[in-house]
């Protein structure tokens, strides 16, 4: 399933990545800002939504990157380069990250930046929407945001143009051992 | 057919960027909403969508009311109105409540609908679009001529100019560098509204849910960063059940613009926090605007079925060469002329009904399951009601009404026409005795029309009869065609038995709202062709063969002539189109063909009643493959050859590119000959063909067929 999601992400322009465990997670998460620019610079130019992943994670480390906040304003996450946020799920025959984002900071850290990367657990790709939907419901989630890909248009002449008002780049960070969430 | 209309027209057909990109777009659209279907099954699909369409339309206020006490035990507050006018009053009021001095919008076909922005702007609001099409066409001062690529008429050049007149800077016309502009304009715009108005794609009633379906995110910012977000909907959008929202997720992007899935679908149900903690205050306006009216009238009900993919848009062959400005000011296109007859009036859609063709082909990819093509009929049989026939239209088909004094003067124009017969070209039967009234181009009418020749015929006797049905022009102007047909089922043991009192079918007062006329057409070939006994009705014409099959019955039933339905169906149940009769002959040992050494390369043009509504495309390309011919397949095979009954008379100018295409496609093939079940797509390939040198050969299946019987 991961084989079929990362061929239907990455058809609609989403860089994907799969690493075995947290720790990996962050490294790669450290590099991609490095390739950035953004953790040398003052001011923030990256935002870090908090969820799950970040439980037990040695924040020490990642405060010493001072373009890095993990208090995500609309000011920070308009200013910030990249927004880094969990997706519950991904769903594989459309290459679709699903979460709710019922939590503001979600919203802002994956709409607003330039790059989204997006954690989401290995265990938590489902086939389909009809699997999907058995697991989320609007009954429990206010705002469940389906990602597919960057941001797109073709509004003008049809040519297809990547980053319109959502991010550019979209990161999916598979991570293996992350225990999935139950819903 | 008003001046300014034909005159929008041809300004449409002389804008060659826009015909261009609709062409280019249009050709695109085709291949990739295939990919994009591809293990599908898309039948069921649209089923199961239109089903739940259905049953939510069926019970509007229930579902309108479940909604509302589902959304506001949430925390939203729901309006619902039947009143455009009291939308606008609802959020003028909201707004000045709130002290709101700015709005962003997401793209909204609602607000469109009831001019929103004017009221909004007249307040002293200030108001952005933020979808970039919307926005670029909110800086034009224009309409949306696409429901989902609303401004698909422009180019990067105008783009170009008129961001540079906003911004202020001379800008170049690099796509990317303009999609940029847009994004640094808009940006302070999201941040300081005071207000986000959306659309919705979809309503929830047992969740209280609304859809939005998005590819540049502005939704997602329009509903996240205003603490007011207000979402105008139209009731066709409800659903019953959450579990309705995957199929049309499956089909909307699908359908609109070949996605699997757009980039952002976002799901709301109810209020959520605002960045700074305070929750949103969540309105949801539920507008009816004669949805309600359209949900009770049992020819429109399917209607309300339309997702707004704006599919019906992208395979028209009209929409495709004029865009869609030239069909009014908001919602375009095929639906569009059915929407506008309703939200606005019926007479607005007058002259914009007469741009649909028939072909057909909106109605096989639409996933709601809409008739297009058949509300259009009843916007124009409605209009006729309402308006009465013009004078000639009806004069003329008074006469097709008799059938004795029609054919006396199908015979005449024969004689009439011989002076001119180097012409070679019927615009059209019956609608072209209108020509013998005034002069103008007159038609080729065969010397002996078939039913002359007819009794000449020697058959042999056979148990088995057909009954053949020709049609005004196999009768009048093809006769070869009916002979071929003859020689056809003799040699399969099939006696042809042809009743002279057969007429006119009803198709040209049919397709132009003169449904008594249809009627009594109906009523005289049904008494005419089931006076014998025979196992078919056999026909060469599609068109007559869906009237026989599928029109006398919908015809009649419309008027309430219900005496004559039990017949209508017996006539029904025995018509059948010459390829498939051909075709089962030849499967059942009992027609066979010469083997097809050194015969040509040969291309087939699919005919729309014949594609589209028989479902017959495969059987004549076997036969003409069993016969010898090498088959060769054109580009748009099945795309419309413009000729349209009369509307090739009505509309000249948008008929003709159509078929200039067509010989176009044909010619590419390299193909000699070109064959085609319908007479009335030879005349207009044939008539095409005349005038090019070198012209490829235009022959009817059954005649190429009929000229290689083995013994």
């Amino acid at each position: 399933m991961y084989e079929l999601f990362k061929t239907k992400a990455s058809a609609v322009g989403a860089e994907v990545h799969r690493v075995g465990g947290k720790i990996e997670a962050v490294e790669l998460i450290v590099s991609l800002l490095k390739d950035e620019n953004v953790v040398d610079l003052p001011g923030c130019r990256a935002v870090w939504a908090e969820g799950t992943f970040l439980n037990g994670i040695d924040r020490g480390a990642l405060k010493e990157l001072p373009g890095l906040s993990f208090e995500v304003t609309r000011e920070r996450a308009a200013q910030a380069k990249v927004g880094i946020s969990e997706m519950s799920f991904a769903v594989a025959d459309t290459g679709s990250l699903v979460q709710d984002q019922s939590a503001a900071a979600d919203r802002l850290a994956s709409s607003l930046t330039d790059i989204h990367i997006a954690l989401v657990p290995s265990a938590n790709i489902v086939p389909d929407k009809v699997s999907l939907f058995s697991r989320i419901s609007p009954r429990t989630s206010r705002y469940i945001a389906f990602i597919t890909g960057p941001s797109r248009t073709a509004d003008i002449e049809r040519v297809l143009t990547i980053g319109v008002h959502g991010p550019q780049r979209l990161v999916i960070i598979f991570v293996d051992g992350l225990e999935g969430v139950s819903r | 057919m008003k001046k300014e209309f034909k005159a929008s027209i041809n300004r449409a057909l002389n804008d060659a960027n826009l015909t261009g990109a609709l062409g280019k777009f249009s050709e695109a659209y085709k291949v990739n909403r295939a990919k994009a279907y591809d293990g599908m099954d898309f039948e069921a699909l649209r089923s199961t969508v239109a089903e739940a369409k259905s049953k939510a339309a069926c019970h509007l206020d229930e579902v309108a009311d479940v909604f509302k006490a589902n959304a506001e035990a949430l925390g939203a507050k729901v309006f619902r109105t039947r009143d455009p006018q009291e939308v606008k009053r609802y959020i003028l009021q909201l707004a000045k409540d709130k002290g709101v001095r700015s709005v962003v919008k997401s793209k909204s076909m609602a607000t469109e609908e009831i001019h929103l922005n004017r009221a909004l702007l007249d307040e002293g609001i200030s108001v952005a679009e933020t979808d970039l099409g919307e926005w670029i066409i909110q800086l034009a001062g224009q309409t949306p001529s696409h429901m989902v690529m609303p401004a698909i008429h422009m180019t990067k050049e105008e783009v170009a100019e008129i961001f540079s007149k906003e911004v202020d800077e001379r800008l170049s016309t690099d796509i990317p560098r303009l999609v940029k502009v847009a994004r640094n304009e808009l940006r302070p715009k999201f941040l300081a509204a005071d207000m986000g108005i959306s659309g919705g794609n979809i309503a929830v009633a047992e969740t209280g849910s609304i859809v939005l379906v998005t590819n540049e995110g502005n939704a997602r910012l329009v509903t996240s960063l205003p603490r007011i977000h207000v979402a105008l909907i139209g009731v066709e959008k409800l659903v019953e059940k959450f579990e309705s929202v995957a199929p049309i997720l499956d089909a909307l992007p699908r359908s609109a613009t070949a996605q699997l899935l757009t980039s952002y679908v976002s799901i709301i149900t109810g209020p959520t926090p605002n960045d700074d903690g305070s929750e949103k205050e969540l309105h949801i306006i539920l507008m009816d605007n004669r949805r309600t009216e359209m949900a009770q009238d049992p020819k429109f009900k399917q209607a309300l079925q339309c997702i707004r993919c704006g599919s019906c848009l992208n395979v028209c062959p009209i929409f495709r060469l004029v865009g869609g400005h030239v069909f009014g000011s908001i919602y375009t296109g095929g639906i569009g002329t059915i929407l506008t007859a309703w939200f606005d009036e019926l007479k607005k859609s007058e002259d914009i009904q007469g741009l649909c063709i028939q072909c057909g082909n909106c109605k096989e990819v639409c996933p709601g399951k809409l008739d297009i093509p058949e509300m259009i009929m009843e916007i124009r049989r409605r209009l006729v009601l309402e308006k009465g026939q013009p004078l000639l239209q009806k004069a003329i088909f008074g006469v097709v009404n008799n059938r004795r004094l029609f054919h006396g003067m199908l015979r005449a124009a024969s004689v009439a026409a011989k002076p001119f017969s180097s012409a070679g070209f019927i615009r059209h039967l019956p609608l072209f005795l209108a020509d013998l009234t005034d002069g103008r181009s007159l038609p080729a009418i065969a010397e002996k029309p078939f039913r002359d020749i007819f009794p000449e015929i020697v058959q042999p006797q056979a148990k088995e009869k057909a009954v053949f049905y020709a049609g005004c022009l196999i009768d009048f102007a093809y006769p070869e065609t009916g002979v071929a047909l003859v020689k056809l089922l003799n040699k399969a043991g099939i006696e042809v038995v042809f009743p002279e009192e057969q007429t006119c079918c009803g198709a040209p007062a049919l397709y132009n709202g003169a449904y008594e006329v249809a009627a009594q057409n109906a009523v005289d070939n049904i008494q005419a062709l089931l006076q014998q006994e025979a196992q078919y009705v056999v026909s060469a014409c599609p068109t007559c063969t869906v009237a026989l099959a599928h029109e006398f019955g919908k015809t009649l039933e419309s008027l309430g002539q219900t005496e004559w339905m039990e017949k209508a169906q017996e006539l029904a149940a025995k018509t059948v189109d010459l390829s498939t009769l051909v075709k089962r002959l030849t499967d059942e040992g009992r027609l066979s063909f010469e083997e097809g050494e050194g015969l040509s390369k040969i291309t087939y043009h699919d005919s729309c009643h014949l594609k589209r509504t028989l479902k017959v495309s495969e059987e004549p390309r076997e036969l003409l493959q069993k016969a010898g011919y090498q088959l060769e397949e054109m580009f748009e095979c099945d795309m419309c050859c413009g000729m349209g009954g009369s509307y090739s008379m009505k509309l000249p100018e948008i008929s003709a590119p159509i078929l200039k295409r067509k010989l176009q496609n044909i010619k590419e093939t390299g193909a000699p000959v070109v064959a085609m079940d319908c007479p009335g797509c030879v005349m207009q390939i044939r008539g095409g063909f005349d005038q090019q040198e070198g012209g490829v050969k235009v022959k009817h299946t059954a005649e190429l067929l009929a000229e290689r019987l083995k013994g």
